[in-house]
C-alpha cells in the first residue's frame, strides 16, 4: 500500500499519469455509472464507449507511426479495413461464395491475431519500397494505398460480397461470463457466453482489457531499444545509422506495429459490428484517427487516447444529438423560424449541425498546427521540437 | 598503389580510395595504413577532403574506386550501420546529438548495436529485456564517467555546454565497443585547458585497446598526441609518417603556408 | 544524384541490376497492358474508339488545368496543397451561384451568354484566387520553417474546411450546372466528337499557353521560377518572396477554378466533394508527368485522362481509380521525377 502511495504523490503532476488514472477510472466506473443514470437503458451508450475505445486503439496505433517514428501515414484506415476483412472472410460464410466453395470458421480470438498479423504484413509490404522516400511523398503514397485498400475489396465481389459488404459474422464466444447488477440481473455464470450485440457491456469489457494490455505494450516498447531507435532517428537519421542503428529496419517495424494495432482493432470492430462493408473504411476515417493523434499530443500515447476520446465523443455522441438539441432549444426561445428550411438555402438548424463535422475537423486540424502543434497533452519531447521548429529535414535514407 | 597484404598490426587500410562529385574530385588515390592501437592522424587545410574520407571510411559515401579495408575485411560501399557493427564508430564535425533526449538515452542508443533484446523482449518487457535494460543502463553511466559527465545523465543533450556536448557525443560513440573511433575536430572550439583533458581522454581511450583516428586542425594537439600522421591536400596525400618528419616535410609547409614559403 | 555516377564496381553493378529489374518489369506490364487495351479496343469500333480518346483528352485537359496549381505551388515551397482540389469545387460551386445573377440558365437561346459566363468566369477566378491566397497567408506561411509534417496537416484542414463550407452552402447533394455548350457533334468519317469536347481542350490549350508564356517572359514568372529554384538566392536579388508565393497560389487557383467552370459546363454536375478525388488524379498527373514542371502536369493530365477513359470504356470503370492511384504510389517508389524527370529537391 505504502509504495501505491508514494508512487501517486510522486507522479501526481505529471499531466500523463493523471491523465492514465482519469481514464482507467473512467473506464471502470463507466458503465454501471450510465446504466444508473438512465435507468438500465444505458447499453446504447455503452455500446458507444466500446465503440471508442475501437478509435482509441486506432489512435495509440497511428501514435506509433506518426508520434514515434515520424512517419505520415494518411491511409491508416486501409489496414483496418484489412484486420475487419480478414476477421470477416475467416468466421463467416463468406467464404462459400468464393473460389474456395468453403466457409471458414476460425474462432475469434484467434481470428483477431491472424487479423494483426496480416495487417503488419501488408504494413510491411507497403513500407518496404516506400519508406526511403521523404516524409510527404510517403505520406501521399500511404494515401494512396488508402484509397486503393477499400476499393480493392469491394471489386473483389466474390470474397467480399462487393458493396454489400460481409454480414453475420461469427461472435466471439467463451466457456463462461459473469453477469450481475450492471445488467440489470442479479449475479451469475452465463455458460457458452456468445458476444451477441445486445451484450454492450461484455463488448465494452473486451476492448478495454484489449485498450489496455496495448498501453502496456506501447509504453514497454517507447522504453526499449527499439523505442529509442524510433527517437533517434527521428530526430537525426544519419547520426542514427552512424551508431548502428538500422533505420530501414527502424522505419519498417513502426509501420508494422502501427498498422498492426489497426487490424487488431479492425477484427474487433467488424466482430462487433457484425459487419465489414468498404464504406466504413474511407479516407474520412483516416483523417478523423490523424486528427485524434494530433490533437491529443503526438509521440504522446496517454495524448493519442485522450485525443481519440474527445474526438470520439464529439463526432458519435455530441454532434450526432446535437441537432435535435438545437432545434428543440430553437424552439423553446421562441426562434422556431431556425428550424424551418428553405430548398437551395438554409437547411434549418438541426441539418446545419449536421453538416458542420467537415468544418469541425478543419479547424480542429488547423488551429493546432497553428496554435498549439504539440497537441493538448504533449510529450516533452514534441513540446520542444515542434515550438522550435529547428530540426527535421527528413531525406530519404543514408545513402 | 601497393598490392601486397595489408601490415599485420593495422586496424585500417585504405587502398586508393577515390570519391568523385560529378566532375569534382574530393578525394584522390589515397591510401595509407592505420596501426592499431595508436593514435593516427589526418591533418590537412580546409577543404583537403579529410571529412569525405571519413564518410568513405565509414559508408556515409562510397567510394568512387579504392577499398577499405577493416582488420583484412573489405567493407569499401559498406552502410554506415555496418560499419558501426564491424566496430567503426564517428563523431562529427558539427556536432549532431540527438537533442531532445537525455544524455544517458544518447549513449543508450550508442549501445543499440550491442544488445540483443528482440521485439517480443521489449514488447512484454521479459526479464531478459530487463536485464538487459538495466546492464545498458549501467553502460551507459559508465561511457559517461569515462569522459567524465556523468552529473548531467539526465540533461537534455541541447542543454549541455559545448564542451560537455562533445564529450558526450564522444561517449555515445564508445558505447558502441568499436575497434576503430574516428573523431572529427574534437577539439574544435575548445580552450587550451579543455585541449589538455581531451588529450587525456584520448590517451585513456588508447588504454582500452581502441585505436583512434582523428581529424584536427590545432597543430599543437596533433604533434603532442598521435604516433602517426597523413597529410591531405586537395584530396591527394601528400604525406606520412611520425610527427616529427611529417612537421618537417616540405610539401606539406608548403601546403599550409603557400609555395613561398 | 551524382551518387549514383560514383560507385564502386559491386555496389554499382547491384544498383545498375536492380534498377534495370523494375525498370523491365515496369516496361513489361507497360507493353502487357498496351497489348491487352489493343486488344479490347480491336473488338470494338474504330469510332468508339476516337470517341473515347477525346472524352479521354478532354477529361485530360481539366485534370491538367488542375495538376499546374498543384505542381506550381509544390515548385516554389515544397508544399503539397491538399486543398487545392477543393480550390477547384469552389470554382465550379462560386460560378454556379453567380450564372443566375447574370442572367444566364440552361436553355437561353443563341450565343449572348457567352459574354456573362465570360464575367462570371473571371469574376469566380479573383474569387477563388484571393481565397487561395487568404489560405496560404493563414494556414501555410506560418508554418514554413516548421517541421514538414506540420504544413501539410494544415493543408489537409483546410480541404477539409472548404469541403465544409461547401457542404454547409450547398448540402451533400449532386447539383446541376447549367448546360450551355452546343450540344452538336463533328463529324468526320464516321466519328463523331462534340463540339463541347472540342471546346474543353481548346480552353485548356489556351489556358496552358498563356501560362507559360506568362512564366517564361514576364516579370513576376522569372521571380516565380527564381524563388522555385533557390529561394534564399531570390531573395538576395531583391525579390519579394512572400508576394511571389502569393502570386503563384493565386494563378494556381485561377487556373482550378476554371477548371471547375469548364468541369460544369462539361459534365453539368458537381458536388461538395468532387474536390477530393479529383484533387487527388489531378495530382496524380502533376507526379507522373513531374512535379515542379509545368509541362509535365500538363502531360500527366492528359495522359491520365486517356488512361482513365480508355479503362472505363473497354474494361471495368471500378478499377479506375485503383488503377490511377497505382501509378501514383508506382511513380513515387519508381521514378519520382516523373516522366518528364523535374529535379526532385532533396534537403
Amino acid at each position: 500500500m505504502r509504495g501505491i502511495r508514494a508512487y501517486v504523490r510522486e507522479h501526481a503532476r505529471d499531466p500523463n499519469f493523471i491523465a492514465y488514472a482519469a481514464m482507467g477510472i473512467g473506464a471502470l466506473i463507466f458503465p454501471a455509472v450510465v446504466q444508473f443514470a438512465t435507468g438500465g437503458n444505458g447499453d446504447a451508450l455503452v455500446s458507444l464507449a466500446a465503440d471508442g475505445g475501437v478509435y482509441v486503439l486506432l489512435a495509440i496505433g497511428l501514435n506509433v507511426v506518426v508520434g514515434f517514428a515520424g512517419l505520415l501515414d494518411l491511409g491508416y484506415a486501409a489496414f483496418f479495413a484489412i484486420g475487419a476483412y480478414t476477421y470477416g472472410m475467416l468466421a463467416s460464410e463468406q467464404l462459400i461464395s468464393s473460389p474456395l466453395h468453403h466457409a471458414v470458421h476460425i474462432p475469434f480470438w484467434i481470428a483477431l491475431f491472424i487479423g494483426l498479423f496480416v495487417a503488419a504484413g501488408a504494413g510491411a509490404l507497403l513500407g518496404a519500397p516506400t519508406l526511403r522516400l521523404r516524409g510527404d511523398y510517403l505520406a501521399i503514397v500511404t494515401l494512396g494505398f488508402g484509397e486503393i485498400v477499400p476499393r480493392f475489396f469491394r471489386n473483389m465481389r466474390d470474397w467480399t460480397s462487393g458493396v454489400n459488404g460481409i454480414s453475420a459474422l461469427d461472435p466471439p464466444s467463451l466457456p463462461g461470463w459473469i453477469t450481475g447488477p450492471w445488467v440489470n440481473t442479479s449475479f451469475g455464470w452465463v455458460p457458452n457466453f456468445k458476444f451477441l450485440s445486445f451484450n454492450a457491456t461484455a463488448w465494452y469489457v473486451l476492448i478495454v482489457i484489449l485498450v489496455t494490455a496495448s498501453v502496456f505494450g506501447v509504453n514497454n516498447l517507447y522504453r526499449s531499444r527499439l523505442g529509442r531507435a524510433w527517437m533517434a532517428v527521428r530526430e537525426d537519421e544519419t547520426a542514427a545509422a552512424a551508431m548502428g542503428v538500422n533505420t530501414v529496419s527502424t522505419k519498417l517495424l513502426a509501420f508494422a506495429i502501427g498498422a498492426s494495432f489497426s487490424g487488431f482493432a479492425g477484427a474487433f470492430y467488424g466482430a462487433k459490428l457484425s459487419l465489414v462493408s468498404p464504406d466504413n473504411f474511407t479516407f474520412i476515417i483516416s483523417i478523423t484517427i490523424l486528427s485524434m493523434v494530433v490533437l491529443g499530443g503526438m509521440g504522446n500515447v496517454a495524448g493519442a487516447m485522450v485525443g481519440g476520446l474527445l474526438l470520439y465523443w464529439v463526432l458519435y455522441y455530441f454532434l450526432p444529438n446535437a441537432p435535435q438539441q438545437a432545434s428543440g432549444l430553437a424552439t423553446s426561445i421562441g426562434m422556431d423560424w431556425l428550424n424551418h428550411a428553405v430548398p437551395n438555402g438554409w437547411p434549418g438548424i438541426a441539418e446545419f449541425i449536421n453538416r458542420l463535422k467537415f468544418i469541425l475537423f478543419g479547424l480542429i486540424l488547423v488551429s493546432i498546427m497553428l496554435l498549439r502543434p504539440q497537441g493538448l497533452l504533449p510529450s516533452r519531447l514534441r513540446a520542444q521540437e515542434l515550438h522550435r521548429g529547428v530540426h527535421d529535414e527528413p531525406v530519404k535514407t543514408v545513402a | 598503389m601497393s598490392t601486397s597484404e595489408p601490415a599485420a598490426d593495422s586496424i585500417l587500410s585504405l587502398r586508393g580510395v577515390t570519391k568523385r562529385f560529378g566532375g569534382l574530385l574530393a578525394v584522390d588515390e589515397v591510401s595509407f595504413e592505420v596501426p592499431k592501437g595508436q593514435v593516427f592522424s589526418l591533418i590537412g587545410p580546409n577543404g583537403a577532403g579529410k571529412t569525405t574520407l571519413f564518410n568513405c571510411i565509414t559508408g556515409m559515401y562510397t567510394p568512387t574506386a579504392g577499398d577499405v579495408i577493416l582488420e583484412g575485411r573489405n567493407i569499401s560501399g559498406a552502410k554506415p550501420h555496418r560499419t558501426a557493427q564491424l566496430g567503426i564508430a564517428r563523431t562529427f564535425q558539427n556536432i549532431r546529438l540527438f537533442e531532445y533526449m537525455t544524455a544517458l538515452d544518447n549513449v543508450k542508443v550508442g549501445c543499440h548495436v550491442r544488445m540483443h533484446a528482440k521485439l517480443w523482449d521489449a514488447l512484454f518487457k521479459t526479464p531478459f529485456a530487463r536485464r538487459e535494460e538495466a546492464a545498458v543502463a549501467e553502460q551507459a553511466r559508465e561511457q559517461l564517467r569515462f569522459v567524465g559527465i556523468e552529473q548531467h545523465a539526465d540533461n537534455y543533450a541541447r542543454n549541455l555546454a559545448y564542451g560537455q556536448q562533445r564529450r558526450l557525443e564522444i561517449a555515445r560513440a564508445l558505447a558502441t565497443q568499436p575497434r576503430l573511433l574516428l573523431l572529427d575536430e574534437p577539439a574544435a572550439g575548445f580552450t587550451p585547458q579543455e585541449k589538455v583533458e581531451l588529450m587525456a581522454l584520448v590517451q585513456k581511450i588508447i588504454d582500452r585497446g581502441i585505436t583512434v583516428f582523428l581529424i584536427e586542425h590545432d597543430m599543437r594537439v596533433v604533434m603532442e598526441v598521435s604516433q602517426r600522421i597523413a597529410v591531405l591536400d586537395h584530396g591527394e596525400k601528400i604525406a606520412e609518417g611520425p610527427p616529427a618528419e611529417v612537421r618537417a616535410n616540405r610539401r606539406v609547409i608548403e601546403a599550409y603556408l603557400g609555395k613561398s614559403a | 544524384m551524382n551518387g549514383a555516377l560514383t560507385r564502386t564496381p559491386a555496389a554499382a553493378l547491384r544498383s545498375f541490376r536492380s534498377s534495370q529489374v523494375s525498370t523491365f518489369i515496369g516496361l513489361l506490364i507497360l507493353v502487357g497492358a498496351l497489348a491487352l487495351t489493343i486488344q479490347h479496343v480491336l473488338q470494338q469500333s474504330a469510332s468508339y474508339f476516337f470517341q473515347i480518346l477525346v472524352i479521354g483528352v478532354a477529361d485530360g485537359a481539366i485534370y491538367a488545368l488542375i495538376a499546374l496549381g498543384y505542381t506550381m505551388v509544390y515548385g516554389i515551397i515544397e508544399l503539397i496543397n491538399f486543398a487545392h482540389g477543393d480550390v477547384f469545387t469552389l470554382g465550379a460551386f462560386v460560378s454556379l451561384a453567380l450564372l443566375p445573377m447574370f442572367g444566364v440558365s440552361e436553355g437561353t437561346s443563341g450565343p449572348g451568354w457567352i459574354i456573362p459566363l465570360l464575367v462570371v468566369a473571371v469574376l469566380t477566378m479573383a474569387i477563388c484566387g484571393g481565397i487561395n491566397v487568404a489560405i496560404e497567408r493563414v494556414a501555410y506561411r506560418p508554418l514554413r520553417h516548421a517541421p514538414r509534417l506540420a504544413p501539410l496537416i494544415t493543408a489537409i484542414g483546410m480541404s477539409s474546411i472548404l469541403e465544409g463550407a461547401m457542404y454547409l452552402w450547398r448540402g451533400p447533394f449532386n447539383l446541376h450546372y447549367p448546360n450551355l455548350l452546343p450540344q452538336n457533334q463533328l463529324i468526320i468519317r464516321g466519328v463523331a466528337i462534340g463540339y463541347k469536347d472540342l471546346i474543353v481542350v481548346a480552353i485548356a490549350i489556351i489556358l496552358v499557353a498563356a501560362l507559360t508564356v506568362f512564366i517564361n517572359i514576364s516579370k513576376l514568372g522569372k521571380a516565380m521560377r527564381a524563388t522555385a529554384q533557390d529561394r534564399d538566392a531570390a531573395q538576395l536579388m531583391g525579390i519579394n518572396i512572400n508576394g511571389t508565393i502569393a502570386a503563384t497560389f493565386f494563378i494556381g487557383a485561377v487556373l482550378a477554378a476554371a477548371g471547375g467552370i469548364i468541369w460544369g459546363l462539361y459534365i453539368n454536375n458537381v458536388t461538395f466533394d468532387l474536390g477530393f478525388e479529383t484533387g487527388l488524379i489531378a495530382f496524380t498527373s502533376a507526379v507522373f508527368g513531374g512535379i515542379g514542371n509545368i509541362p509535365g502536369a500538363a502531360l500527366g493530365g492528359l495522359l491520365i485522362g486517356v488512361i482513365a477513359a480508355f479503362n472505363n470504356a473497354y474494361f471495368d470503370s471500378s478499377w479506375t481509380e485503383i488503377i490511377i492511384f497505382a501509378i501514383l504510389i508506382a511513380t513515387l517508389v519508381f521514378r519520382p521525377t516523373g516522366l518528364l524527370g523535374m529535379r526532385v529537391p532533396e534537403k
